[in-house]
């Protein structure tokens, strides 16, 4: 128990160092940039492309790390901040290692897989992208290739649909009203689209969960 | 000094950020294995998740490459591999860097020869994301804690707790697969190529855990997903073409 305790404990201080370093880092680039050429920013538009950026995204990042550190673990949830691309890549990855070694993600079992899964997949998406923008003179066509725009701009239909697969076969009797709200939900309400989808994963998390629990009191589960 | 979008000065700039992210990677990597293996994790397991991870990253990771093809236009190329490889998801750099050249009157075709619009659209996308960078470190810790006792309390409940949390989560996306289909009524077919994709996917992955149960092929289940992945993708070449393409233009959350 007490080494249990100390590994999790050392994620944290590790995951906070690291985090706020990076923090630092990233922070800095726009300054090292202005030394570097002896600019400064256009206030004016700084302005306006701000108002037009923070308001949304920051209240999806906000509401996205509520959301996602129960399903990411403490580990997982360090690295997939700092290295993006959380729902379409990072997420249904965890989320698969998890199922297969058939751990939850509130476990420090679950926690330790999740945290080789998304660290590998931050690795290898680091160095596919490094070895594309090398390439990027000859890959060009290929990736701009209209016949295949759609294959790349429809990863998230055919990465939920398998996932889909794997949670409704093990939840069957759960499964049924999430799914039809949500299926009301953005069928009817136009609002609902690619870019509000972030905002509609902690209702849908929230209504899924309220859900078992009355049925778990019921002894439905 | 004189400014250029692709000065390998913003590649030794951005690369050292990038290679501090992959040093953090590595080290929780290293550690989560030791953990695994005085958890008493076979080593087998460890080994599969490893691969199948990495297997699975490549075709999502191939998509976002074709974002930083396309924000290399206006930006070049230091900036969108640096955004892109770390932190942000597509979808948010190109939105951020839309607003930041939208500012200028900018389009997305045109090359920045300017410095300070270049920053500009740095501090922009940087600023814009700020929120969650500085929050995760601040409560993950809570949360997490939270979540372990509560699964130590109530062994059964805190399983189906977990269950039922990532239920909600694909639950929200399929709502969102069908969000086009309202669209249907004025003859827009094309909210049905997300349907269609999902759908491909959805049996190609069932299959293949029939298959891997009545045959015993173990390693199938290991890169069921990124092969219903491929499918899936590959399929919405076809599904497109039916119905005249697949409307919704940014995709990635």
């Amino acid at each position: 128990m007490k080494k249990n305790l100390s590994y999790m404990d050392s994620v944290h201080r590790y995951g906070k160092i690291w985090g706020i370093s990076i923090f630092v880092l990233i922070f800095l680039t726009p300054f090292v940039v202005s030394i570097i050429f002896s600019c400064l920013p256009d206030f004016k538009a700084l302005g306006q492309g701000l108002l037009a950026t923070l308001p949304m995204y920051w209240a999806v990042g906000i509401v996205e790390v509520f959301t996602y550190v129960p399903m990411l673990g403490a580990g997982g949830t360090y690295l997939s901040f700092v290295t993006g691309n959380i729902s379409n890549l990072k997420l249904p990855c965890a989320v698969d290692a998890m199922e297969r070694a058939n751990v939850k993600a509130s476990s420090e079992e679950g926690e330790v897989i999740s945290t080789i899964s998304i660290a590998v997949s931050s690795i290898v998406t680091t160095l596919v992208i490094l070895l594309g923008v090398i390439l990027i003179i000859p890959l060009t066509p290929i990736l701009e290739s209209p016949v295949l725009d759609p294959a790349f701009n429809m990863i998230l239909p055919a990465l939920f649909g398998g996932l889909a697969v794997v949670f409704i076969s093990k939840n069957a009797k759960l499964s049924v009203l999430p799914i039809i709200l949500m299926l009301v939900l953005f069928i009817f309400v136009p609002a609902l689209n690619a870019s509000t989808v972030g905002i509609m994963v902690p209702v849908g998390v929230l209504f899924t969960v309220a859900v078992a629990r009355i049925m778990y009191k019921k002894g439905m589960l | 000094m004189e400014f250029s979008v692709n000065n390998p000065i913003l590649f030794i700039i951005f690369g050292v950020v990038i290679l501090a992210v992959v040093a953090q990677s590595v080290f929780f990597l290293v550690r989560a294995i030791k953990r695994a293996k005085e958890l008493g994790i076979e080593n087998s397991t460890v080994k599969k998740t490893i691969s199948s991870a990495a297997v699975f990253t490549i075709a999502p990771a191939v998509a976002v490459l074709v974002g930083v093809v396309a924000l290399s236009k206006s930006l070049g190329i230091a900036l969108p591999w640096f955004r892109l490889s770390i932190i942000g998801s597509i979808t948010y750099e190109t939105v951020a860097a839309s607003n930041a050249l939208n500012a200028f009157g900018i389009g997305a075709e045109t090359t920045i020869t300017d410095p300070s619009v270049y920053v500009t659209v740095l501090w922009v996308m940087t600023l814009g994301i700020a929120a969650s960078l500085v929050l995760a470190p601040l409560v993950t810790k809570k949360i997490q804690n939270g979540m372990m006792k509560m699964g130590m309390k109530d062994k059964k409940w805190g399983e189906i707790f977990n269950n039922a949390m990532f239920l909600g989560m694909i639950s929200a996306f399929l709502g969102y697969v069908f969000c086009d289909v309202t669209y249907l009524k004025d003859g827009y077919l094309q909210g049905l190529t997300p349907v269609c994709v999902m759908a491909v996917s959805a049996v190609v992955m069932a299959i293949l855990g029939l298959l891997s149960k009545k045959c015993n092929i173990k390693w199938l289940t290991d890169y069921a997903l990124p092969i219903s992945l491929i499918v899936g993708m590959a399929s919405a070449i076809l599904f497109s073409n039916i119905f005249g393409g697949y409307v919704i233009p940014e995709i990635t959350a």
